[in-house]
């Protein structure tokens, strides 16, 4: 492999792009193939199927056996609240792959001493989501309990197709929170995708144990469900 | 330290930019049970120090033993590892089920 090539990869993949590579087996022949040009590739159609399912893969053209490798954007965990859930959920997911943002704008909350080695932000979510560019690699959790800071983060991650999303709350919280929320206009298709209560039912008692869950739930949904994602490639 | 997928791939870039004799190997087929799914990566440099893995451990050895050979000579290779190839390698897979790694050189 050219470093050329390599540096495209990575470069890509910092970008949150999806990207494919192909490789012929026998030569060691490579190239890169972004989305836009699949069409115009003479294997567009196994391109398209592993851009599809996210899936690498062997494919035989003629006597020629190449790798298609399928790059999609790694997943990422945004959170609101830097709350003491998020203190044990965000070490869990870092070392489970992803790339874990929390957003508060409590400033008590939200500091360095209790988020080593965290992307923090201490602001209100519509001031980060829009650079942050939630798309359909993120999951979102909600976890201040605090309507003005989860509401609209939660309309956002909606929005935007987040492959999982979810709120933290008792059922009665998130009755009242769905009733905020239609209020606002949001389809009752887009409420129904909010994860509430949050996270798988473990019987989940501390928060370690609550974070466990949520992770869980959205390890869950990254792995069994593709539509998403296939949507957004 | 611990590697996940996309960290193996910035290291071999950065391991190849300083100058290191670096070669990729990646999973390109499996069949029945694998450890490591296709697609999945093992950062070799000149020296055999290695990154991410593409079994349990069990073939990663062998991997950078071929590594060094692909390092040296430029051809990338295409190796099977599983119980199928007993006679081939000394290293298979405890778990039964058969990986093909293809192997080349970062330059």
């Amino acid at each position: 492999m050219k470093l050329a090539v390599l540096e495209a990869l990575n470069a890509e993949r910092a970008a949150r792009r999806p990207t494919l590579l192909v490789t012929e087996l026998g030569s060691g022949r490579q190239r890169v193939v972004r989305p836009a040009e699949i069409a115009g590739d003479p294997l567009a159609e196994p391109l398209t199927e592993a851009l599809r399912t996210g899936r690498s893969r062997l494919v035989e053209a003629g006597n020629e056996r190449l790798f298609l490798t399928v790059q999609v954007p790694s997943p990422r965990l945004v959170i609101t609240g830097a709350v003491h859930i998020s203190q044990a959920l965000a070490p869990m997911a870092a070392s489970a792959g992803f790339t874990v943002i929390i957003i508060d704008p409590r400033t008590a909350f939200a500091t360095p001493e209790r988020f080593p080695a965290i992307d923090l932000r201490a602001e209100w979510p519509d001031v980060v989501l829009p650079e942050l560019r939630l798309d359909a690699f993120t999951a979102f959790a909600a976890l201040t309990h605090d309507s003005k800071i989860d509401d609209p983060a939660l309309v956002e991650a909606l929005a935007r197709e987040c492959f999982y999303v979810g709120a933290l709350g008792s059922r009665k919280t998130h009755a009242a929170r769905l009733e905020r929320l239609a209020a606002q206009g949001l389809a009752r298709e887009a409420l129904a995708r909010i994860h509430a209560p949050i996270g798988l039912d473990i019987g989940a008692v501390s928060p370690a144990e609550i974070a466990v869950s949520i992770l869980g739930e959205v390890i869950a949904d990254l792995r069994r469900r593709a539509p998403a994602r296939e949507r957004a490639a | 330290m611990f590697a996940r997928e996309e960290d193996v791939l910035e290291a071999a870039a950065r391991w190849r930019r300083e100058g290191r004799a670096v070669a990729l190997a990646t999973v390109v087929e499996t069949w029945g049970s694998a450890p490591r799914p296709v697609g999945s990566h093992l950062a070799i440099d000149g020296e055999g120090n290695f990154l991410g893995s593409v079994s349990g451990g069990c073939v990663e050895g062998a991997v950078v033993a071929e590594a060094a050979e692909v390092i040296a000579q430029g051809a990338p290779r295409l190796l099977e590892f599983g119980v199928a190839d007993a006679t081939a390698w000394q290293v298979g897979l405890s778990c039964g089920g058969r990986i093909a790694v293809y192997v080349e050189k970062v330059d």
